[in-house]
């Protein structure tokens, strides 16, 4: 069992939805970074996403996007990317927090579907969540990420239709990633009840845990994302932690990750208290 | 690679050139792509659809563009025998206005409340400006702040028509982030908006419906150098950036064996320089805005800053038709530099008369290498397709001369 399915099946045992963190690889630059990434799972960070940045972030908003260009101006590449999640396996000894790469397809086409999975599955990566790789165009990552037991966690919109469902299903494995409004990243919220909706028309069609992420920004919203669907991700609102701890001339104060980490255990310790207190 | 029996008949049903093009965007935008996909092709089909694109065209936009012989400048190189194909003529001032006014009208049908356009040089967004005045639909054209201020002109023209211009900081605030926002517009509002794009990019169905849209000009080409030489040209020129003039006065002839078709890249301040816009010279394939196309790009895929003086030729990459012509072979593709650019623009102002874009220019500066090294009797068909009007200001600046 892969570690995202074994993750979701813990949660699921424990009665609770989960939190996934989004934080942009590199962002404010490479240490700060690993500092941060090696501290989310104690700081309650159930699945962690990691952004590969790339020049042109087309589905994101001001937030993500200042973030991935803090980390191209430090110097990451996709080695760098690579090496920060094999680094975290090497030294953290966490064999079991699920981490997923998110991005664009360039930098994989780049490398090469292939040798990417490949070397993405050494360095413990265990999914995917390619933003401009809709079903019509999966099929040239599939199979490369399958070979490797890498997922590809596939998105889902508002605007998406009962026809196309079944192709987005067919391409997606470790969960099915419910984008819940229509908008870039951190822009702006659904409604609990539009979510709520959506989520119970995918359950009926889908077998995978389902996440819903942009535009959850607070440890409240989190909270009531985590009792309708399977997980909430958070992105944009951390991130903008990181800004927050970078001085005048953009280098990172004293005290950054202890901000982002401590933000993270406030929007952890709703989304523990929320089942809890639903039961 | 086989040759294929045709040259036309691309895209395949999942907007395929060979292996470029393609529908790579997020999962919000993808049924709509599909929405308009079918209505293209249902008003293609349509006559109604047709003939009211038809009766623009000719009444409100001025077509069929003249078919000119250039008989100084031929004369003067002592080559082929140059004519022009003169789309500057067009009202708003370029080949723009073809595709416009068939993508709003297709909105129209759509139902759609609003238009989004992005924009480089101003061209696009005042055409797309013009056509939402004349429909009455709110307009917003993305455009980059480095080319909001390097095009003031037409910052303004479009305010005058009555368009909203958002100037795009993010990035590198030119025309590829302008339309990084576009699509950033469209996720957020698709129900009701219509994304106009001005080139022969982005996901499918756009790179075949702008050169539909296009074609326009080749046809017109085909017709007028039969009445005036009654055959064929026997070679087209016409200057890319993301190559919606080229492919509208390619396409026609892309199955005529004897036409030689080139097309000419910005080279910016050389090859060599790094400096440059040439995509499919100094590029290689990647996927960037909904396709899959020849890109500048770092060798991790991270897309590159284009440079050239031409702020309609600014643009890291190029259509996906063209990249497909250019592996096939059908197609020779060249760079011009801005000097060469600016040369040919201060030499056409005085043997004809005319100002042109700093985009046609670029296809001019092949020309004066290309026709003195053929024969009198190749008949030479160059795209003149935007004046330069625009341009003026920027020009002056760069002679050192004061307004």
């Amino acid at each position: 069992m892969s570690r995202i399915a074994q993750r979701f099946a813990e949660l699921k045992r424990q009665g609770r939805g989960g939190l996934v963190t989004f934080t942009t690889a590199g962002d404010p630059d490479l240490e700060t970074s690993y500092q941060i990434l090696k501290g989310l799972p104690a700081a309650g960070a159930d699945l962690i996403e990691l952004g590969m940045p790339f020049s042109d972030p087309m589905a994101d908003g001001p937030a993500i996007q200042a973030s991935g260009q803090r980390a191209l101006k430090a110097g990451i590449n996709l080695d760098a990317t690579l090496g920060l999640v094999r680094r975290y396996r090497d030294e953290s000894g966490d064999d079991t927090t699920p981490i997923l790469l998110m991005g664009y397809y360039n930098l994989i086409y780049q490398r090469g579907p292939e040798l990417f999975c490949k070397q993405a599955a050494a360095s413990g990566v265990d999914g995917l969540i390619i933003v401009d790789l809709p079903p019509e165009e999966a099929d040239e990552l599939k199979p490369y990420a399958a070979r490797c037991d890498i997922d590809t966690v596939m998105l889902t919109a508002p605007t998406t239709d009962a026809k196309r469902l079944p192709a987005i299903l067919e391409y997606g494995s470790g969960f099915l990633y419910y984008v819940s409004i229509l908008g870039v990243t951190g822009t702006r919220s659904a409604t609990d009840d539009a979510v709520r909706a959506a989520v119970k028309h995918l359950r009926t069609q889908a077998d995978l845990p389902i996440a819903v992420g942009f535009g959850i920004r607070t440890p409240q919203q989190a909270a009531t994302i985590s009792t309708i669907a399977d997980a909430a991700v958070v992105g944009s609102a951390i991130v903008d932690k990181v800004r927050d701890g970078l001085d005048a001339n953009g280098k990172p104060k004293p005290g950054l990750v202890e901000g982002v980490l401590a933000y993270v255990r406030e929007l952890s310790s709703g989304v523990r208290g929320a089942k809890r207190a639903a039961e | 690679m086989s040759l294929p029996n045709t040259y036309r008949d691309g895209p395949d049903e999942r907007g395929h050139f060979g292996s470029f093009g393609g529908r790579y965007v997020a999962e919000t935008l993808m049924p709509l792509i599909l929405d308009l996909e079918k209505a293209y092709e249902t008003a293609k089909k349509d006559p109604a659809f047709q003939s009211e694109l038809d009766y623009l065209l000719e009444h409100y936009a001025g077509r069929p563009s003249p078919l000119y012989f250039a008989e100084r400048l031929t004369q003067k190189l002592g080559g082929a025998k140059i004519y022009f194909k003169r789309d500057e003529l067009n009202h708003t001032g370029s080949h723009k206005i073809n595709n416009v006014l068939g993508q709003v009208l297709l909105a129209k049908r759509m139902g759609k409340r609003r238009i989004i356009a992005e924009t480089g040089a101003g061209q696009h967004g005042v055409a797309t400006a013009t056509a939402c005045a004349l429909f009455d639909i709110p307009c917003t054209v993305f455009m980059g702040a480095t080319d909001v201020a390097r095009q003031q002109p037409n910052v303004f023209r479009m305010k005058l028509l009555g368009a909203e211009v958002r100037a795009v900081t993010a990035g590198s605030a030119t025309l590829k982030d302008a339309m990084n926002e576009a699509l950033r517009d469209w996720v957020a509002t698709v129900e009701t908006t219509f994304y106009v794009i001005g080139t022969a990019a982005g996901p499918h169905p756009y790179p075949a419906m702008v050169r539909d849209f296009q074609s326009v000009i080749g046809n017109e080409t085909r017709a007028q150098m039969h009445k005036a030489e009654g055959r064929l040209p026997d070679t087209l020129v016409a200057c890319i950036g993301g190559g919606s003039n080229a492919i509208g006065l390619f396409h026609p002839f892309l199955d005529d064996k004897t036409v030689r078709i080139v097309g000419v890249e910005a080279a910016g301040h050389g090859l060599a320089s790094g400096q440059h816009a040439a995509s499919l010279t100094g590029g290689r394939p990647g996927v960037l805005h909904g396709n899959r196309t020849y890109l500048l790009q770092d060798k991790d895929g991270q897309i590159q800053d284009a440079h050239s003086i031409s702020a309609g030729l600014d643009y890291p990459g190029i259509g996906p038709e063209h990249a497909w012509l250019k592996e096939s072979g059908r197609v020779e593709y060249v760079a011009a530099t801005d000097e060469e650019a600016l040369s040919a623009f201060q030499l056409l102002c005085r043997i004809e008369g005319i100002i042109p874009a700093l985009e046609p220019a670029h296809a001019l500066a092949h020309v004066l290498k290309l026709a003195p090294t053929l024969s009198k009797d190749n008949l030479l068909v160059m795209n003149l397709c935007g004046r330069g009007d625009k341009d003026v200001f920027a020009i002056a600046e760069r002679l050192g001369v004061k307004l």
